[in-house]
């Protein structure tokens, strides 16, 4: 296990693999108290974690605030709706309100790329990226890579086809680095509007082609399909973008017979995955979900002990 | 807290460094194989549960010596006590956590926690604690190799090899083969800089 | 009474001048220069660079309207301490500088308070819209020495192509910012490898290019004077190169920060480094050094865009676009002075000579006769960027920290005193 001294998660693009296992093996212990039957755990009593979710997102915010709870903290959750106090008030603002709460970890979802950056440097606690922009969403990455690893057992080696907006998801970016630093191989697929140009300096294979994605996939990655982005010239319709690049049954004859398929949620069913794929055997979108809760335990375990 | 009647096994004096050799040590673990089964007429109802990771190593040890006794396989589970510590939020470096196993229920269960020494009883309580997440036992009994003094919680071992007096700048160390040690226990004064 | 700069290295290219001698000024004009002059007050000069006063044909001075960011008192404050005997200064204010009266208040604050000589530049548009031409002849007659709508750029090609056809009927120069709206967004950085890394929305370089082409195109339809702004891409640059060869009328200037700095930079969100066009790759860094050194970029312009701290001190995508430059621009461009790629005399070229061409005005020489404005350069100081030491109003400057060689020292408008830099002065007291 190597774990150095660290105050914030601001993406995956700072860790190392060493760190990346020893945070996929914590969350495993942490997996075997969310099956007990008193799921919670007194470690982090006394601890202030602050869910500041500036941005819509329900999955994110609870599997964190569970996460903390499972842990005995004290969880506050602030968002942009519920608090007077951020009304018309800066980001700095904002972060100097979280001080003086005597918070210990900050957990911040927020619309712009690099706010969790800037808070981490204005603020002395622990800042955990939960999504910023379209640049990362560490939890999300690790979640996933634990999900494949409890099935496949290991990492190194897969081929995993990450399909849908990949320009403008933090989801995706945190995966292909994560998977890289793993050993994995990635793949995206998509309409070129959605490739983004830099791709690439990021080393995976790029292909327009669904079968070519799907076939000798041992993962693929489903991403949600913002439909607000028909309107910036992405894809003409909706209908068009399901029939091209959705995943349904069909196009799964050319899969691996032990293929895992993957959805960081929540699901427009029948745009980029068919419903009965999403419910389907290779399905494990409801494993996510459950290991968020264990990987986000041990992400708030190990960086609660560097805020001291 | 050092029990008021101090029993007759309580090594006197200044000696330090090996305090306790192999052959000892294998003969502390025969007794304290030897009143657990004396005093737990149904063994079937008996778990070891070592506190990791040197607990682990005594507990295994207890129960070959059962298994040779009696003839009887006891159950040995692992206990991580590291979500029940109170000092986890004042360490410098991050603690390692590993996984707590424990083979069948804990409910209705008689328990016995396994250590190597019994200090300040910190880790005990963290102990009964994690324990006490995962079932409700019938019973919660405690077995040390040594027992060192300076309690700081009202905690006692119902079964303990030796006590040994110590001050508080000195260190008990037990070694195992299993870590790649030869078997013994170790009186140090703590190096200060 | 009679002022010599004594033992300088005076550098005019314009009168193919390069030595170390002497430079007389009386009544506010240069007399001559020589060695061994004598006069009633002498300035010494020996290790300093004695220049033509400096330039810088793109400011934002602020006023009217947003005298929290910058005044035309502080910013020509910060000018002459750049070493800048004239600034001309961009019409987005507010109100913006689209008519005769608002150039008047500019040229009257200017005749106040300002410290060196102030250019008022005119819209194009009325309120920068690109929609109506706004009242050219007007301000022309009022003093505005060129027109655009930087900031933005008309979307609409039939009102640049009326815009220079007008302008040139007086004699403007019409300066492009050259930026597809539609093409950058909500772009806040160059596009590519970094943004996609940053998850930071991007702008392509082909935003600038596309509307670069198209005014060299119109220019050369109209045969109006073109120049554009702040280029940052290399294909802007190809675009200029090959447009200088078919003759056409066009000049360009590039920024310090363009010359110095590429997107890498902006790895930890410093959102002092957004700017437009935003900072492009060290491919394009090169390009635009390469193409200073050739000619095919014409001159050195700071585009000095203050912004108050509460602008620059948010989320990267809501900052504020721009970085102050008056201050550091000179020290930049004496790096690459330094590392041999520019001589001293092509720095005058870029920083003064050609400014003054393409806008038309007095100055970027020594020759007899011309009002003093002078700049003393010691190019060998070594100074670090305090940017809560600067005289610019703002602070938005990324160079805080930087370990810089070579600054101006004192800086003289009509043969008086602009800027003093305080050790320098100190240096004077005892030495005379
Ligand atoms: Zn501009
Ligand atoms: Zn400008």
């Amino acid at each position: 296990m190597a774990w150095g001294k660290r105050k914030d998660l601001l993406g995956i693009e700072d860790l190392s693999r060493d760190e990346i296992e020893t945070i996929l093996d914590t969350a495993e212990s942490f997996k075997e108290v969310s099956l007990r039957e008193i799921k919670k755990v007194p470690t982090l009593r006394g601890t202030t974690i602050v869910n500041l979710f500036l941005e819509p997102s329900t999955r994110t915010r609870t599997s964190f605030e569970l996460a903390g709870k499972r842990l005995s903290a004290d969880v506050i959750n602030v968002s942009a709706a519920s608090s007077s106090i951020l009304k018309g008030e800066s980001l700095k603002d904002t972060a100097w309100n979280i001080e003086a709460m005597n918070t210990d970890i900050l957990v911040v979802r927020h619309s712009a790329a690099g706010a969790a950056h800037f808070l981490s440097k204005v603020l002395d606690c622990s800042v955990i990226n939960g999504g910023d922009g379209a640049h990362e969403h560490p939890s999300q990455a690790l979640l996933d890579l634990f999900s494949i690893r409890e099935r496949k057992k290991r990492i190194e080696g897969l081929t995993v086809s990450i399909i849908g907006d990949i320009a403008h998801s933090r989801v995706a970016l945190s995966n292909i680095l994560a998977l890289q630093k793993m050993g994995a191989r990635v793949r995206i697929a998509g309409p070129a509007t959605m490739i983004p140009l830099g791709v690439a300096s990021l080393g995976v294979e790029v292909t327009y082609d669904m079968d070519a994605a799907i076939e000798g996939a041992d993962v693929i990655m489903m991403l949600r399909i913002q439909k607000e982005r028909q309107g910036a010239h992405l894809f003409p319709s909706v209908r068009e973008y399901a029939t091209h690049f959705g995943l349904n049954q069909q196009r799964l004859r050319g899969a691996k017979k032990n293929l895992l398929i993957m959805h960081p949620g929540p699901i427009n069913r029948g745009v980029e995955i068919a419903p009965d794929v999403a419910d389907g055997p290779y399905s494990i979108i409801l494993d996510q979900v459950t290991n968020g809760v264990a990987v986000r335990m041990a992400i708030l375990f190990l960086y609660s002990g560097a805020a001291q | 807290m050092w029990p008021e009647n101090m029993p007759q096994n309580a090594s006197k004096g200044p000696s330090r460094g090996l305090i306790i050799d192999k052959t000892r040590m294998g003969e502390l673990v025969q007794e304290l194989a030897d009143r657990i089964v004396a005093a737990n007429p149904d063994l079937s109802e008996v778990t070891l549960v070592g506190i990791r990771t040197r607990g682990t190593h005594l507990a295994r040890r207890i129960a070959e010596r059962v298994a040779k006794s009696v003839g009887q396989t006891v159950p040995v589970g692992i206990l991580d006590i590291t979500l029940y510590r109170d000092d986890l939020r004042a360490r410098i470096d991050q603690p390692e956590l590993l996984r707590t196993e424990i083979p069948g229920p804990v409910e209705g269960h008689n328990i016995i926690l396994v250590d190597d020494v019994l200090f300040t009883g910190r880790t005990i309580r963290a102990a009964l604690d994690g324990i006490m997440d995962l079932g409700r036992a019938r019973k919660i009994q405690l077995a040390v190799l040594v027992d060192r003094g300076h309690r700081e919680l009202p905690i006692r071992a119902n079964y303990t090899g030796q006590y040994i007096e110590t001050t508080q700048d000195e260190t008990v160390r037990v070694r195992f083969v299993e870590d790649g040690d030869e078997d013994s226990v170790i009186l140090r004064e703590i190096q200060r800089p | 009474m009679s002022l010599i700069i004594k033992g300088g290295r005076v550098i005019d290219p314009v009168g193919g001048l390069d030595r170390v001698c002497d430079l007389e000024i009386d009544k506010g004009r240069i007399v001559r220069t020589g060695r061994g002059l004598s006069g009633e007050r002498v300035l010494e000069a020996s290790g300093l660079w004695v220049l033509p006063g400096l330039i810088d044909m793109h400011v934002h001075l602020r006023e009217p309207g947003y005298e929290y960011k910058e005044t035309i008192e502080s910013g020509s404050r910060a000018a002459a301490a750049g070493g800048f005997t004239a600034v001309a200064c961009m019409a987005n204010t507010d109100p913006v500088n689209d008519n005769g009266s608002v150039t008047d208040f500019i040229l009257s604050q200017a005749r106040r308070r300002a410290a060196v000589r102030i250019y008022p530049v005119g819209a194009l548009t009325k309120k920068l819209k690109g929609e109506q031409l706004a009242e050219i002849a007007e301000m022309k007659v009022r003093g505005v020495v060129a027109l655009s709508d930087d900031g933005a750029t008309p979307m609409n090609a039939e009102v640049m192509r009326r815009g220079l056809e007008y302008a040139s009927t007086f004699g403007l120069p019409v300066i492009a910012h050259c930026d597809d709206q539609n093409l950058s967004r909500k772009g806040v950085m160059h596009e590519g490898a970094v943004s996609m890394r940053l998850g930071l929305p991007g702008i392509p370089d082909a935003a600038e290019a596309c509307i670069v082409g198209r005014e060299i195109l119109l220019a050369e339809l109209t045969g109006a004077a073109l120049h554009i702004a702040h280029v940052s891409s290399r294909r802007s640059v190809a675009l200029i190169r090959g447009a200088k060869e078919r003759g056409v009328a066009v000049t360009a200037e590039v920024t310090p920060h363009h010359l110095t700095l590429n997107d890498a930079a902006l790895a930890e969100y410093d959102t002092n480094l957004k700017v437009s066009p935003p900072l492009r790759t060290e491919a394009d860094r090169r390009a635009l050094v390469e193409g200073l050194i050739d000619g095919t970029l014409d001159a050195v312009a700071s585009d000095h865009a203050p912004h108050n701290i509460a602008e620059k001190e948010v989320e990267f995508e809501n900052a504020a676009f721009g970085m102050i430059g008056l201050e550091t621009s000179l020290p930049l461009l004496l790096r690459l002075v330094h590392a041999g790629t520019l001589t001293p005399s092509q720095l005058v070229q870029v920083m003064a000579v050609a400014p003054a061409r393409i806008l038309g005005l007095p100055g970027g020489t020594l020759g007899k006769g011309v009002d003093a404005d002078v700049s003393l350069v010691d190019p060998d100081r070594v100074f670090s960027v305090d940017p809560q030491t600067l005289l610019s109003r703002s602070r938005n400057t990324p160079f805080g920290g930087w370990e810089l060689k070579g600054k101006a020292v004192c800086t003289l408008l009509r043969g008086k005193k602009a800027y003093e830099d305080r050790e320098w002065k100190s240096r004077q007291k005892v030495s005379s």
